[in-house]
C-alpha cells in the first residue's frame, strides 16, 4: 500500500483593513448634544487587547458630569421627548438604524479592536443585531397601544443604562432602542474596557438629529456608574454586567421608586440527549461556549452529556477543537480571538488552576497563541462533578466543563442546581423531549437544537442570580413604560 | 455480525440506528465554511490541486471514440501555454468508452474510471450489474462508480442494498470502488447518512455523491453530511475512505469551499487525489482562468481555453 502523505494546506492571512477607521485621540463626553470635556480632567486609555496597543484617550466622568448628564436628559425628557409624537420617535429611531447600518463596516472593525472579539463576528452578528434592534424597535414607537390593548402607555422618564463589555454595541442598541421607541431620554455609560462604539454610536446619534439631551454617553469606570444609580433623577436603571455589581445596584435602589432591569451572569447548561444529531450538537457546543471567547452570559459554560454517547461526543467535540483558528481576531479566519483584558484573562486562567487543582482533567488543542496580547486555547474539563468549582462558578471565558448523566430527570436536576437561571440548551431529535425539559428548566431562555440565537423579536433575560426583566421583543418594552 | 475489511475486524451497526442530521444545524455550519477567506498562496495552492483531483467526465448516450479521446488529450493537456500545471486525476467515461479511454491515457498517470452497474438508474438484475462490472475492469478500468439501487434503499431495504455492494466490490478486483448514492433521489440527509454508512461497510473504496443526472447533486450540505460519515468510519474503524462530490460544481469558487470542508473536517490527510476527487466536466476550465487571471492579473477570453 502507497505511504499516506498528508498535505500542509494552511490559510493565508486575510486580514481586514483597518485603514479606513478614523479614531480621534482623545474622547470626551457626549451630554446635551455636545460634546464635552470631563470636569474631572481625568481619561483613561483603552487599548486593544489582541496587542496590548492604545487605541484612544476616554474620559473619566465624575459624579459632577452624571449629574450634567441626567439634567440634560431630563430637560430633554420634559420640554421635547415626552412632547414628540411617537411617529416622529419611530423617524429618528430609523434614522440611527439606517446610518448604523450603512457605517457597518467602520463599527464591525472598532468593535473587534477595541473588545477582542473576532471580525467575523462583529461583521456578521453584533453590528447586525445591533442595526436590527434599532428597526425592531423603531416598528413599535407608535404601537404601544397594541402593545399593552386597553391601557395608557406612558414612558418613564429618564433611564440610566450601564452595558457590558462583551457585546459593547449591541447592549448599548438593546437598550437605548427601546426606551427611546417607549418615550424615555437616556444616559448611558459604556464598559471602562470598550467605550469605543458608544461613542460612535454617540456620533451617529448626532448626524441623525436628535434633539440634544435625549440621549446621552458618559464614559468612566465602575464609581461612574455608581454615580447614575445613585442620582435621585433617575426614574429606571437597565444594567447588564456581573451578579456581584448587580447585587449592589439592588441595594443601592430598594426603597426608591426607581425601577430596575438586570442582566447579569449565568452558568447554563447544555444538555445533549443519546438521540440528538450529535454532529450538530458538537456544532452547538462550540457555538455555545466558544461564541466570543466565552465572554457570554448566556453561554452553554456547562456541557451534559447522555452516559450512552458521552465517549463519542468528547471525541467529536476534541476533534473539532483541533480545526479551530485561534489568533488576530481581525483576520477573517480567525474563530476564537483575544480575551477582552488582562484582569478577564487573570480570573480565566485562576479558574483554569482551580480546575486542575481540583482534579480535573484538561483538554486544550495543540495552538500557538499570538504573543503580545491576552489569549486563551479553548478548553475543556472532564472529570468535575456538581460539587467542582468550576461547574459552580461562572468563568467568563472558553472554558467548558462536561459532565454526564443517565436519565433525563437526572440531567434536569443538575441543569437546575445552580444559582443562575439565565439559559440552557437541550439536543434531541424528539419534539417531547424538548417539551418536557423545556417546561422544567428553569432558565430563562431555553434554546433547542441550537444555541446562542439572538433576535430582537425575541425576549431575553434570566431567573434567580442572573437578574429579572426581559429585554428585546414585546417584553422589552414593559421595562421602559408606566401603564395605566 | 462482525466482517474482515482490509485485515481489519469490525462489527457492522445497525444501519436503521444511523446518526440523525440537523439540516439546519448543517447549513449553519456550511455557512461558515464559505466565509473563510481564501487567498493569495492558499488560493493558488488549492487551484492546482483541484486540477488534480478531477475525474474529467464524459457520460452521455452520444459518447464515441473520438469525443473520448479527445477528452483523454485534454486531461494530459489541460492548458499547455501555463507549464508546469498538474493532470486530472482521472477520465470517467462508459464501460463501452474504456478500452479507448486506456489507450489514449496510457502512461500518462491518469486513470480511467468507468461507471456501472446500470449507470445512472441502476434498475437490472444484479447478474449484469456485475457482468457490466467485470467487463469495465477487463477492459482496463482502474477505478468502477457503481450506483446504488435507490429503490430498494427507500422501501427500507438496507440488507439488499449492502449486499450489492459487497458483491460489486468483488467484482473490482484491484479496481477501486465508488459507490454513488445518488443523493438527489434519496432527498434527506438522515438518507445520506444512513446510504454512506451501508456503502462503507460494505467495502466502498470512495462514496460519491451523484450520477450528475439527477438535480440537486453534490450540495455543500449532502458533500458535509459524507464528509462526517467518512470520519466517523475512520474513528470507528481506522479505514480511510475516499469522497467524491459530483454534479453541479462548475466553478472555483466552489470547488475551494469544498477543499475547505476536507481540511476542516478530516483533515490533509485527505487532500490528494488519491482520498478526494472531483466529477466534473466544466470545472476545470474555470480553474484554469482563475489561475491565469491570479498570475496575469487580468482575465482572459474563455476562446483561449479548449472546451473539450
Amino acid at each position: 500500500m502507497k505511504k499516506n502523505k498528508k498535505i500542509t494546506w494552511d490559510y493565508s492571512p486575510a486580514p481586514e483593513s483597518a485603514a479606513h477607521i478614523n479614531l480621534k485621540k482623545k474622547y470626551v463626553l457626549y451630554i446635551d448634544g455636545k460634546w464635552v470635556k470631563p470636569s474631572s480632567g481625568k481619561y483613561f486609555k483603552t487599548i486593544n487587547p489582541a496587542n496590548n496597543e492604545t487605541l484612544a484617550e476616554i474620559a473619566y466622568a465624575n459624579e459632577k458630569d452624571v449629574d450634567k448628564a441626567i439634567k440634560a436628559a431630563r430637560k430633554a425628557y420634559d420640554t421635547v421627548w415626552s412632547k414628540t409624537t411617537p411617529s416622529e420617535r419611530a423617524k429618528y429611531i430609523y434614522r440611527i438604524a439606517r446610518l448604523m447600518q450603512e457605517r457597518a463596516r467602520e463599527f464591525a472593525v472598532i468593535e473587534t479592536l477595541d473588545a477582542g472579539k473576532v471580525i467575523r463576528e462583529s461583521r456578521d452578528i453584533d453590528i447586525p443585531l445591533a442595526c436590527n434592534h434599532f428597526f425592531y424597535y423603531a416598528g413599535w414607537a407608535d404601537k404601544l397601544e397594541y402593545a399593552f390593548p386597553n391601557r395608557k402607555v406612558e414612558p418613564v422618564g429618564v433611564a440610566g443604562q450601564i452595558t457590558p463589555w462583551n457585546f459593547p454595541l449591541l447592549m448599548a442598541a438593546w437598550k437605548i432602542a427601546p426606551a427611546l421607541a417607549t418615550g424615555n431620554t437616556v444616559v448611558l455609560k459604556p464598559a471602562e474596557t470598550t467605550p469605543l462604539t458608544a461613542l460612535k454610536l454617540a456620533e451617529i446619534i448626532h448626524d441623525a438629529g436628535l434633539p440634544p439631551g435625549v440621549v446621552n454617553i458618559v464614559t468612566g469606570y465602575g464609581d461612574t456608574g455608581a454615580a447614575i444609580v445613585e442620582h435621585d433623577d433617575v426614574d429606571k436603571i437597565a444594567f447588564t454586567g456581573s451578579t456581584r455589581v448587580g447585587k449592589i445596584i439592588q441595594k443601592t435602589i430598594a426603597g426608591t421608586d426607581k425601577k430596575a432591569t438586570l442582566e447579569l451572569g449565568g452558568k447554563s447548561a447544555n444538555i445533549i440527549l443519546e438521540d440528538a444529531p450529535l454532529d450538530q450538537a458538537v456544532e452547538g457546543i462550540v457555538n455555545g461556549i466558544f461564541f466570543n471567547q466565552g465572554h457570554v452570559c448566556c453561554a452553554g459554560s456547562r456541557l451534559f452529556i447522555q452516559e450512552s454517547v458521552a465517549e463519542k461526543v468528547i471525541d467529536k467535540l476534541k476533534h473539532r477543537l483541533n480545526s479551530l483558528i485561534i489568533g488576530d481576531p481581525m483576520d477573517k479566519n480567525t474563530d476564537i480571538g483575544a480575551v477582552n483584558s488582562k484582569m478577564q484573562l487573570d480570573s480565566i486562567n485562576k479558574y483554569i488552576k482551580i480546575g486542575l487543582e481540583e482534579g480535573a482533567t484538561m483538554y486544550q488543542p495543540e495552538c500557538t497563541l499570538p504573543k503580545n496580547g491576552y489569549y486563551c486555547p479553548p478548553t475543556l474539563f472532564t472529570d468535575v462533578a456538581q460539587s467542582s468549582t468550576i461547574v459552580q462558578e461562572e468563568i467568563f471565558g472558553p472554558v467548558l466543563t462536561i459532565q454526564t448523566f443517565r436519565t433525563v430527570d437526572e440531567a434536569i436536576q443538575k441543569a437546575n442546581n445552580t444559582p443562575y437561571g439565565l439559559a440552557a440548551g437541550i439536543w434531541t431529535d424528539k419534539g417531547s423531549r424538548i417539551f418536557n425539559l423545556a417546561t422544567k428548566l428553569n432558565a430563562g431562555v431555553i434554546w433547542a437544537n441550537t444555541y446562542n440565537k439572538f433576535d430582537p423579536t425575541s425576549p431575553f433575560g434570566g431567573f434567580k442570580e442572573s437578574g429579572f426583566g426581559r429585554e428585546g421583543g414585546l417584553h422589552g418594552l414593559s421595562a421602559y413604560v408606566k401603564l395605566k | 455480525m462482525s466482517i474482515l475489511k482490509k485485515n481489519k475486524t469490525f462489527s457492522i451497526p445497525d444501519f436503521t440506528q444511523s446518526p440523525c442530521i440537523d439540516k439546519v444545524g448543517v447549513e449553519e455550519r456550511v455557512a461558515r465554511f464559505q466565509t473563510r477567506s481564501i487567498k493569495s498562496t492558499t488560493k493558488m495552492q488549492g487551484l492546482k490541486m483541484i486540477l488534480n483531483m478531477i475525474d474529467l467526465t464524459t457520460l452521455e448516450g452520444k459518447d464515441t471514440p473520438g469525443k473520448v479521446k479527445q477528452m483523454c488529450f485534454k486531461a494530459q493537456h489541460l492548458h499547455d501555454v501555463h507549464p508546469g500545471l498538474p493532470n486530472v486525476a482521472a477520465v470517467c467515461v462508459y464501460p463501452s468508452m474504456v478500452e479507448t479511454a486506456v489507450k489514449a491515457v496510457e502512461g500518462s498517470g491518469v486513470n480511467v474510471a468507468s461507471v456501472s452497474t446500470a449507470f445512472p438508474s441502476g434498475q437490472a438484475p444484479l447478474d449484469i450489474k456485475i457482468r457490466d462490472t467485470k467487463f469495465a475492469v477487463s477492459q482496463g478500468a482502474d477505478e468502477i462508480d457503481m450506483v446504488i439501487s435507490r429503490g430498494k434503499f427507500l422501501s427500507g431495504e438496507y440488507n439488499y442494498v449492502f449486499d450489492e455492494i459487497a458483491t460489486i466490490k468483488e467484482a473490482c478486483g484491484k479496481a477501486r470502488l465508488k459507490v454513488i448514492l445518488e443523493t438527489g433521489e434519496l432527498v434527506t440527509l438522515d438518507n445520506v447518512r444512513r446510504a454512506s454508512d451501508i456503502a462503507m461497510y460494505a467495502g466502498a473504496d470512495f462514496i460519491k455523491t451523484s450520477t450528475g443526472k439527477i438535480q440537486p447533486a453534490a450540495t455543500l450540505q449532502v458533500t458535509y453530511t459524507m464528509l462526517e460519515a467518512i470520519r466517523d468510519f475512520k474513528l470507528a474503524t481506522g479505514i480511510q475512505i475516499g469522497m467524491k462530490p459530483a454534479g453541479g460544481i462548475s466553478n472555483s469558487k466552489l470547488a475551494l469551499h469544498n477543499l475547505v470542508m476536507v481540511k476542516e473536517v478530516l483533515g490533509g490527510e485527505w487532500l490528494t487525489n488519491e482520498w478526494f476527487r472531483f466529477g466534473a466536466s466544466s470545472l476545470a476550465n474555470d480553474v484554469l482562468m482563475q489561475i491565469m487571471k491570479a498570475e496575469t492579473g487580468i482575465y482572459q477570453s474563455a476562446d483561449y481555453f479548449s472546451k473539450d
